[in-house]
């Protein structure tokens, strides 16, 4: 029981990440009815918004450190965060401490100012273009943008670590009742998880109960009518695309200590986003974001030892059979709508 | 000629001529020169061009025709390159039963594969492909690698099917039951075409030029000269107009009575077999297959090559192929001392500036200059570099039109 639940929750981090980019994709195909495949790109820049953002905020001066010399007499030097000087020398160590946080603020308006450049400049050229268009110019952006950022911050993963208050590890085995230290969980990983559901929540919840989110939901069911109406739906479109962007980066973001960004993480997750998406049904949000947690949950209960005795290999290769499965026998996903990609 | 129009014919014996000169056509600079890191014209690369243009070629027979996007085509070519090598080490170093098997094994995954996949169209078609080259990836990675060796100990199966991360290579103690397990030196011996050794080729000095023919290129050059012939057919055949009528319109094709499924399922067949000769080729000229060849980004690299080049063009994908390797061999080696060399004769501070502004293009940066490409040819021209020449062309012709109306009559208005 007690290995369940930890495969549960391992699967859980892996599953929001999941979820998240499989939502933001959803969004923007199902607002514009564009495959993005530039989306894996997105949440890699906002990881290395997280890396950009605590690099900035340790950005120093040298100060001389009173009545110490070195061994040839030269005065000794101190590097000091122009932040200390700011808020003190607390304040400033706590600051940077949280930096991977706190770059959510950073990252947030970066994204969403992407996201336009990307819909205004690129995508909005492709509306009419076919779907394997729309593929291939987004799979191009991808590589250019993955060699912009390969370009500026190297090929080497560049580890950023979570405030020190998450650091350690939570006892799920002594609250639940088990051998104490049976499941034990990093902290960080429960951020993200409430994290996740947190964003997967807001936007749902923006989507449902404001006008705004009312009037995409019938731009996504019928944007001829929209429009006739007098609404400027490819505006809010667009705005839809700057959101979709900001969840990618911010799912980056916070992703940054459980796995350190390098320059193809985006590529890798997108991947299997897609698998996700698709599993999910093409252009069903509450399908993704099922779709996504389903997926990695099944991910880490492949790898158990267990289960890799008896059929060796499966963690590796079960998402796709997964997918296989779904497509065949459920051919729209498990909440796919109608007449969506059918063509 | 050999059942092809004119302009077929002419289109053919073009590729011939360029494939069959391509050690001098590829080698236009002399040896030493500055311009010599331009040269193309070596053995390893030349084969690269023709083996990835069989890869683009049969990608092309699938996508350019149906329009169905295959991300997972290079499964394909890393069965086909460890089914070669598995002849290689059983049977012995000729290329041709290795190729047989390449093409005859890849195709039967591609059966399978195929009739899965093509249950589904558009984007849910390129996922499960992708799904299937993953797959096919990771279990080549591990599972497969994995020591199989019975109690005979043989040590045939000790690294498994595919020998994992470090890959599938020969051995001393291979069988090769029809051939000689080792050569007179006591080394492994290379793959060869009934003794002519892949690896062997001529020189030829022409003044400071030099020129290597090598005989594992001018084997890679027929094959493609071949599968370049066959897919011309496919093309012109009717089961190409059937294949065509797919990508135009599925439904129409359907009320005519006819069940696209069968036509489909053989393109895409066939395009698996061209893949699996390709990474048979592969084999062949470097005895090695590794499960990355069957990486997604393996997949996606012949896309770029089939749309740079033109898809649904005859030449187009064996172009795109071309320019993608040449970019990534040619472009990747030049460095910034190379190009502080080339802008040498202006002023320091102008130079620095170009350098500065061309380095992150160039070197390990050359991906960048490939996905910028790539995107202005999607945007700018969806036909490949195929349309853009033929847009140059009508440019020149309209000119020559234009030329010959002023100074005959002028046409009336219609």
């Amino acid at each position: 029981m007690d290995a369940i639940i930890l495969q549960i929750l391992n699967g859980l981090d892996k599953g929001s990440a999941y979820a998240l980019i499989a939502l933001g994709l959803t969004l923007i195909f199902g607002t514009l009815g564009v495959v993005n495949f530039a989306h894996g790109a997105l949440f890699m820049i906002g990881a290395f918004c997280a890396v950009t953002f605590s690099r900035f905020l340790s950005v120093s001066h040298e100060v001389a450190v009173e009545g110490e010399v070195d061994f040839l007499g030269n005065q000794m030097m101190r590097d000091v965060p122009y932040i200390y000087d700011w808020f003190g020398e607390a304040t400033g160590a706590a600051i940077i401490d949280w930096a991977v946080p706190l770059s959510i603020i950073f990252a947030i308006p970066v994204m969403i100012g992407i996201g336009f450049a990307m819909e205004r400049g690129l995508v909005k050229h492709f509306y009419k273009r076919p779907h394997a268009d729309q593929i291939l110019v987004t799979f191009g952006l991808a590589i250019v943008l993955q060699e912009v950022i390969k370009y500026f911050y190297g090929a080497n993963p560049i580890p950023t670590p979570a405030p020190s208050a998450f650091t350690g590890s939570f006892d799920f085995g002594a609250l639940l009742g088990f051998d104490p230290g049976s499941i034990i969980y990093p902290y960080w990983r429960l951020v993200y998880f409430g994290f996740a559901a947190l964003i997967i929540g807001a936007v749902f919840a923006f989507l449902q109960f404001t006008t705004f989110g009312m009037v995409v939901r019938a731009g996504m069911a019928d944007r001829e009518t929209v429009g006739l109406l007098g609404i400027n739906i490819d505006k809010r479109f667009t705005i839809m695309f700057g959101i979709a962007a900001a969840v990618a980066g911010l799912a980056g973001v916070m992703y940054t200590p459980i796995n350190s960004p390098n320059y193809h993480m985006g590529m890798d997750f997108l991947v299997l986003s897609f698998v996700v998406v698709v599993v999910g049904g093409m252009g069903s949000l509450p399908g993704a974001v099922a779709a996504g947690f389903l997926l990695g949950i099944l991910e880490s209960f492949a790898s158990m030892p267990r289960v890799l005795d008896a059929l060796p290999g499966i963690n590796q290769i079960i998402i796709y059979l997964v997918a296989i499965i779904i497509l065949l026998t459920r051919p729209r996903g498990l909440m796919g709508r109608k007449g969506v990609m059918e063509e | 000629m050999l059942g092809l129009n004119k302009q077929d014919t002419k289109l053919l014996l073009l590729v011939i001529t360029l494939t069959m000169l391509a050690p001098f056509i590829l080698n236009p600079f002399p040896e030493g020169s500055a311009m010599a890191q331009f040269n193309a014209g070596y053995p390893d690369l030349m084969q690269r061009f023709v083996i990835f243009g069989i890869f683009a070629i049969g990608f092309n027979i699938l996508f350019g025709l149906t329009g169905y996007l295959s991300f997972g085509h290079a499964a394909f070519l890393g069965i086909g390159s460890y089914a070669a090598m598995w002849m290689f080490k059983i049977f012995g170093m000729n290329v041709l039963p290795a190729l047989g098997l390449s093409v005859v094994m890849s195709g039967m995954f591609a059966v399978l594969i195929g009739y899965v996949s093509l249950r589904r169209s558009g984007i849910y078609f390129s996922i499960l492909t992708l799904a299937f080259a993953m797959m096919s990836y990771s279990l080549a990675y591990s599972v497969l690698a994995t020591d199989m060796d019975g109690p005979d100990k043989q040590g045939l199966l000790q690294k498994g099917l595919t020998g994992g991360e470090t890959g599938l290579q020969l051995t001393l103690q291979d069988p090769r039951i029809l051939g000689s397990q080792t050569t007179a030196q006591g080394n492994i011996p290379s793959p060869s075409l009934f003794g002519l050794e892949m690896r062997s080729a001529a020189e030829m000095n022409i003044g400071d030029w030099v020129f290597t023919f090598s005989a594992g290129y001018y084997f890679s050059a027929f094959v493609m000269l071949a599968a370049f012939y066959l897919s011309i057919r496919i093309f012109r055949s009717p089961f190409g107009l059937v294949l065509k009528s797919i990508k135009s319109n599925q439904q129409r094709l359907n009320y005519t009575g006819m069940n696209p499924k069968p036509y489909m399922l053989a393109a895409f067949v066939i395009s698996g077999m061209y893949a699996g000769l390709a990474g048979g080729l592969m084999a062949a000229m470097d005895p090695l297959a590794g499960p990355e060849r069957m990486f997604w980004t393996a997949s996606g690299e012949v896309v770029l090559m089939t749309i740079l080049g033109g898809v649904g063009t005859l030449i187009g994908p064996v172009l795109g192929a071309g320019a993608i390797k040449y970019m990534e061999n040619i472009l990747s080696k030049i460095n910034s001392d190379i190009l502080h060399t080339w802008f040498a004769f202006l002023p320091d501070g102008l130079e620095d500036l170009l350098v500065t502004i061309i380095y992150p293009f160039i070197g390990k940066g050359w991906h960048l200059t490939l996905g910028i490409i790539f995107m202005l040819v999607v945007i700018f021209l969806p036909g490949g570099l195929v349309q853009g020449g033929q847009k140059i062309a009508a440019v020149f012709k309209r000119k020559k039109a234009s030329d010959e109306k002023t100074d005959g009559k002028t046409t009336p208005a219609e």
